[in-house]
């Protein structure tokens, strides 16, 4: 008797989505970055966010986990709204999450080691012996061998600190993984590594995904979902800030020229906006 | 940028205009520092309420205490016993013309007990400690390893403001008593060995003067500063604005408003412990 309302429970838990944000509107000391966005991400999508520099994709990533409050709208996690949870609460909630920072974040005065298996000292009674072999196994999972362990994050390369930030973020096994321009910086052989490494982990764990980038080729590769998102300061009062939501084969067929242009990387009316503003400078 | 333009073109409609103008800004500007008190407040209540839900790991205090506390005293002895030097020079020509130098020992050492300790450990404690505190905390913030502490389930207030408020006001009265102790020493030194002052005397003058309560004051005093820098170097560190400017403004502004804050708390907390003195012993002692 008792096993029937915990199974209905559990699928209706499994059926809801992971993440909603619902009329979501987002400033810096009064400067609006978001506007107005609704998003649904549900259990094991990867979404891939695109946008030129500057739109606020970083910033809709950390909304999603309650590091940037909203000035209006919700987020709801896994059915919890996060502005309704005490530091306390919202802080166990985010050992369910896993981010990967666009500069990796590594912290400075401490060993790879040590940045790996903060998680874990932080939030399990893990023995030390077995948070050890935790932290060589992550690395090994992220091709970084063993050597590296006792390394200060000044010592890597840029691909190897992303490496590293990974393995810190999978580290507790999270639900949700989110990537902050995960190849930026990265030449094209060590971004496409990053870009298996994030399927490889899709296929191990059962994780949802949010990608940040504005690497096409990453967007294509690794996410089912793409939403384009555009800067404020170039979009009507009445226009909705994403102007693409699709799968990522659809979006070169897109008929808003704003998103095939993104797309083939062509300069197009922003080169010329930008003689426009150069003539105007010139003739004041 | 838009909201510049306007008060500049808003300037231009005369003096009347002006004076309005003016009055906004200063009403901008008294609105600004109440929002930013509010902000401190808070931050020292957050910081507080971590402290009593519950403390950091022995493996994150200790490296606070070391760095602040260990690592400030040799710079706070030496300064000490400086001052307690400086003090017995500049007081004895003074003194001597009055015939009062073997009073030199009490005024000296209530001077540093009372008020030069705590402040100059204070001080020393805010160039050293404070603004290395903001600058790392800056850094911290620019580089999103705040965030990355957040996202990761550690809460930032708890992980790196509470170990370094401790250790500031745990340490804070060591330091001042090892201030107190080298200008004492520095001090009667000076004025025994190079003034030539009666050892006997000088000692006599400065028991008969300096009392348990003055020593209590100015450690009691030192806490409230060791607060006062911990709160607002961490609180700068904590919203330092973005790049090297932005971490470098941060550390600068740690250390000038925590100087500032703790001469004013000085002043008060003067005030008040006087007060209280005038209560217990309304007789008091008097040096002449």
């Amino acid at each position: 008797m008792d096993a029937l309302p915990a199974q209905s429970k559990d699928s209706s838990r499994i059926a809801r989505p992971l993440i909603e944000l619902h009329s979501v509107d987002v400033a810096f000391a009064r400067h609006p970055v978001l506007r107005d966005i609704d998003l649904t991400i549900p259990r094991g999508q990867t979404l891939a966010v695109i946008g030129e520099s500057g739109c606020g994709k970083t910033v809709l990533l950390k909304t999603m986990i309650g590091l940037v409050r909203p000035a209006r709208g919700k987020v709801i996690f896994d059915g919890k709204d996060l502005a309704r949870l005490n530091d306390h609460e919202l802080t166990h909630e985010r050992t369910r999450f896993g981010f990967l920072f666009q500069g990796a974040a590594l912290f400075d005065s401490m060993t790879v080691g040590q940045n790996v298996s903060f998680p874990l000292r932080e939030h399990t009674q893990t023995s030390e012996q077995q948070i050890q072999e935790l932290v060589l196994s992550r690395l090994a999972e992220v091709g970084l061998p063993e050597s590296v362990v006792s390394k200060k994050p000044a010592e890597l390369s840029g691909g190897m600190r992303k490496r590293v930030g990974l393995a810190r973020a999978l580290a507790l096994n999270p639900e949700l993984m989110l990537y902050d321009e995960p190849t930026t910086g990265l030449d094209p052989i060590m971004s496409d590594v990053i870009n298996e490494l994030m399927i490889r982990t899709r296929s191990q764990h059962p994780v949802t995904s949010v990608v940040v980038t504005h690497d096409m080729r990453t967007a294509q590769k690794v996410a089912d979902r793409v939403i384009m998102v555009h800067p404020l300061s170039r979009l009507a009062p009445d226009e909705p800030q994403i102007i693409f939501d699709g799968p990522p084969d659809m979006i070169e067929q897109s008929s808003d020229p704003r998103v095939t242009q993104f797309v083939r990387g062509e300069a197009g009316e922003r080169l010329m906006e930008m003689r426009k503003m150069a003539d105007l400078r010139q003739a004041t | 940028m838009a909201s510049q333009s306007t008060t500049r073109a808003r300037r231009h409609g005369g003096p009347l205009v002006a004076v309005v103008d003016w009055i906004a800004d200063l009403g901008g500007l008294v609105m600004n520092w109440m929002v930013g008190l509010g902000d401190v407040s808070q931050f020292f209540f957050r910081t507080l309420s971590w402290i009593f839900r519950r403390l950091p790991r022995r493996d994150t205090l200790l490296p606070n205490f070391y760095q602040i506390g260990v690592l400030s005293l040799p710079v706070v002895a030496l300064t000490g016993t400086f001052i307690g030097m400086v003090l017995a020079v500049q007081s004895h020509s003074q003194f001597r013309l009055m015939n009062l130098e073997t009073r030199l020992g009490a005024v000296i050492n209530m001077s540093l007990v009372r008020e030069l300790g705590p402040v100059l450990a204070a001080t020393m404690l805010a160039g050293r400690v404070g603004s290395s505190m903001a600058a790392e905390l800056g850094t911290m913030r620019v580089t999103e390893q705040i965030d990355a502490l957040s996202s990761m389930g550690a809460n930032p207030i708890h992980y790196l403001v509470v170990p370094r408020f401790l250790a500031c006001l745990v340490l804070i009265p060591t330091l001042t008593i090892m201030a107190d102790f080298m200008g004492v020493v520095g001090g009667a030194t000076y004025s025994i060995y190079g003034l030539g002052i009666d050892s006997n005397h000088y000692w006599q003058n400065s028991q008969d003067y300096v009392g348990a309560f003055d020593l209590f004051s100015g450690v009691f005093k030192s806490l409230f500063f060791g607060a006062a820098i911990a709160t607002v170097s961490c609180y700068r560190g904590f919203h330092c604005d973005p790049g090297a400017e932005g971490v470098g403004r941060a550390a600068t502004s740690a250390f000038v408003i925590s100087f500032v804050l703790i001469l004013m708390l000085d002043f008060f907390l003067g005030v008040a412990l006087d007060n209280v003195y005038m209560m217990i012993w309304p007789e008091g002692t008097r040096l002449i």
